[in-house]
């Protein structure tokens, strides 16, 4: 606004009540009435419906279940409420919305539905093995003893499951040993050489970790066992597992691989080293935590197969921790032969075995998840640390080679291709 | 590349493209040639397993000859064996958990990639995750123990009510008889079958799950944009962008269910006949077989047994074929993981 306004143009503002032509930002209350439209949310009808559908199913099916029928059981009072529900549910929103809009809601029901059925079983899984197999694991004779001193009569007090969890580290130890190497390698293979060759190859593993666990198992039999005169003993079973996680270690190692950024490949190309120094120094330090994700994947699934070991490792109820000679027993192997007593303790024992073994794989999964929550390149703080120490070493090495050769370097900070810097942009 | 190369006009017409050739060095001659044959080594181990199972399996089946596969016994001591029974069996089991763990695991992949809150998709993901590796013993103990005992009423509707379906007839139940027992539905193929739904949904859902977040998120938009609901979305872009994937997960699922052992084991009750009655107590699957006679002393036996497990090897590398192969070719493939 000048200050040379007219007299005329004062009195016009002051007298005539003009509508204002355009809106001028209001500056002392910014975004007053500028809130972000909320597109989805919740309505009051939706709610509504949802509220009396239920309400009308429940008491629908109530009254079928008290009054009218001849109806029993809990679990067919939830699915015949749950049918009511769905038919309940979309009668009402027919009322306020057009079809599309009502076939969008009852397959949301449906898709939450099935949601909850499948995890909530899982779910419940898991507990009631902890509620069959938590009588045993009070007992802590359970960890300490073997099953050599426990017939079938004898209480809780007696007897545990030393020798299978022994048992099962050797096994899963030896079977890692193998499968560790030779899985890492084979993910190199893939995802380093491409071609032809490697595809079929990578067929090949998909079919591999289809391939039944028993067949595994029979294999080991007919070649180690038949042919080669070993004993069932917990080798032959450390084979047969390693045949189940080789595919896995496989798989899990070319998926990783490929989440590497190319740029830094790239770089270890560009500086001139060749594809095995590449793959020592950068890929494999890069992928570090995927690669330990792949391997604990395969000793997650590794640990808990039946049906190799129960054909190549044999039953015992004792320690055993020679591999070679010997029977060997294995948690699994043992909860499946304990539920088979008719006993209750026995069979209390047979799941407190399963338990454990439960307990053992989700605590392997933990660790995945700890150690493999992160992207490659994505450093800890300690890592982060040293890698800064080694920095500062090379900085100092290179300044004095600077030295000796009379200036030939220029003594500046040394950037060089770390992945910190990666992970710091992400 | 090369054709970037600015030429002169006279070399235009002899122009071809110019060959790169890497010159490895002695390190990387040599870790190609150890990473060739670690890729190498899967085949042979693979090439193994099916050449010895043939040839321990050769002596039972050139004894049996073609009727291995129509002969329903299971007496190789005696000379009558075959797998017709046990096939049937495993087939039917497998049928029985594939339609049942295909519907859950397309809810749950569906719930997860399109309806979870996003703080909980992580967490989600993870436990399904975590389901694909629950030992098998730990789903037989619950099918044995709990859900065996659970299902019996369900099973004595559908018989009841659907029995004048053929799969459906079970022998020697009295129809809405409130006192007639109720062990002819116990250990039945329906009951397995559920419980090793229950162990390859998680599998099938991964792969599906996999997909289905790969969805074009452009396609997605485009959608809402012309006015779709999100099952609208859902069912025109997500669902035909996942199909492979949804056909694949399914037929790795199905793979995985024909050789599961331990919980079939542990719930059904063996029979040596084709038993095409899925609610009846009684079936049997090549695993089972397997897993239960594997003990046997005689080598005859022994190599009877190795002919189940050969069929069983045919069988799963058959599927898993046609699963890899359907998943690489949809548009969603070549990314799946399990």
């Amino acid at each position: 606004m000048t200050l040379l306004e007219t007299e005329t143009e004062r009195e016009a503002r002051t007298t005539t009540v003009t509508p204002p032509r355009t809106t001028v930002p209001d500056r002392r209350r910014p975004h007053a009435h500028q809130s972000p439209r909320p597109l989805g949310g919740v309505r009051n009808t939706d709610v509504f419906a949802l509220i009396g559908g239920l309400a009308a199913s429940l008491a629908t099916t109530g009254l079928l279940w008290i009054q009218l029928g001849p109806f029993t059981g809990v679990l067919g009072y939830i699915v015949v409420s749950w049918v009511l529900f769905v038919v309940t549910y979309a009668l009402l929103v027919s009322f306020d919305e057009d079809r599309p809009a009502m076939v969008d809601r009852v397959s949301t029901v449906v898709v939450h539905s099935i949601a909850v059925v499948l995890l909530g079983t899982l779910l419940f899984i898991l507990l009631y093995t902890l509620y069959r197999g938590f009588g045993a694991l009070t007992h802590l004779n359970f960890f300490t003893q073997d099953m050599r001193n426990a017939g079938p009569l004898d209480p809780l007090t007696v007897g545990g499951i030393r020798h299978a969890i022994i048992g099962t580290l050797i096994e899963l130890g030896l079977a890692l040993a193998i499968s560790v190497p030779l899985g890492l390698l084979g993910g190199v293979f893939l995802h380093e050489i491409p071609g032809r060759f490697s595809r079929f190859v990578r067929t090949v593993v998909e079919a591999m970790t289809a391939l039944p666990d028993l067949l595994a198992g029979l294999f080991i039999f007919a070649t180690v066992i038949l042919i080669f005169g070993l004993d069932k003993s917990g080798l032959a079973a450390a084979l047969a597992l390693s045949v189940t996680m080789l595919p896995i270690i496989i798989r899990a190692t070319d998926v990783v691989l490929r989440l590497v950024p190319g740029s830094l490949t790239e770089a270890s190309y560009a500086l001139g080293s060749g594809q095995w120094r590449t793959i020592w120094h950068v890929t494999l330090p890069t992928a570090r935590s995927g690669l330990a994700t792949a391997v604990i994947l395969g000793a997650a699934r590794g640990v808990g197969e039946t049906s190799p070991v129960l054909i190549t490792a044999g039953a015992t109820a004792q320690v055993n921790t020679d591999p070679v000679h010997g029977p060997m027993m294995s948690l699994p192997l043992l909860a499946y032969t304990l539920v088979q007593n008719p006993m209750p303790d026995m069979k209390a024992r047979g799941f407190g075995t399963a338990l454990t073994l439960m307990v053992l794989v989700v605590l392997l999964f933990a660790i995945t998840r700890l150690i493999g929550g992160r992207a490659p390149g994505d450093l800890t703080a300690g890592q982060r640390r040293r890698r800064a120490a080694a920095s500062r070493r090379d900085l100092k090495r290179f300044a004095g080679r600077s030295r000796l050769t009379a200036g030939a370097y220029p003594a500046s900070p040394a950037s060089f291709p770390s992945s910190t810097s990666h992970g710091e942009t992400q | 590349m090369t054709s970037a190369v600015a030429t002169r006009p006279e070399d235009q017409a002899t122009q071809k493209p110019r060959r790169l050739k890497t010159n490895l060095g002695f390190s990387d001659r040599v870790f190609r040639g150890v990473a060739r044959s670690g890729g190498a080594l899967v085949l042979v181990i693979m090439a193994l397993v099916g050449a010895f199972l043939a040839y321990r399996a050769l002596l039972a089946l050139r004894k049996a000859g073609p009727s291995f596969l129509t002969t329903q016994e299971w007496n190789p001591d005696s000379g009558a064996f075959g797998i017709a029974a046990v096939i049937v069996g495993t087939i039917l089991i497998a049928l029985v958990a594939i339609v049942v763990a295909t519907v859950l695991a397309v809810g749950v992949a569906l719930y997860i990639s399109e309806f979870a809150p996003r703080w909980l998709r992580g967490f989600l993901i993870a436990s399904v995750d975590l389901m694909a590796a629950v030992p098998s013993v730990v789903f037989g103990l619950w099918g044995a123990f709990f859900l065996q005992w659970e299902v019996l009423g369900l099973s004595r509707w559908i018989s009841d009510w659907f029995g004048w379906i053929p799969i459906f007839r079970v022998h020697g139940a009295t129809r809405h008889d409130p006192l007639a027992t109720e062990t002819v539905y116990t250990s039945s193929t329906f009951i397995a079958g559920l419980v090793v739904a229950l162990m390859v949904a998680p599998i099938a859902c991964s792969v599906m799950r996999e997909a289905f977040s790969q969805a074009p998120p452009g396609e997605r938009e485009g959608a809402y944009a012309l006015g779709a609901t999100r099952w609208g979305m859902i069912g025109s872009v997500v669902l035909p962008f996942g199909k492979g994937a949804i056909i694949g997960g399914t037929m790795l699922g199905l793979g995985r269910a024909l050789g599961e052992t331990i919980a079939v084991v542990m719930i059904i009750s063996p029979v040596f006949v084709i038993q095409p009655r899925i609610l009846e107590n009684g079936t049997s699957s090549v695993s089972s077989l397997i897993a239960t006679h594997y003990g046997e002393s005689s080598p005859f036996a022994l190599s009877a047994l190795f002919a189940a497990g050969l069929a069983l090897f045919v069988m799963t590398l058959i599927v898993n074929f046609i699963a890899a192969s359907i998943v690489a070719r949809s548009r969603s493939g070549a990314v799946s993981e399990v």
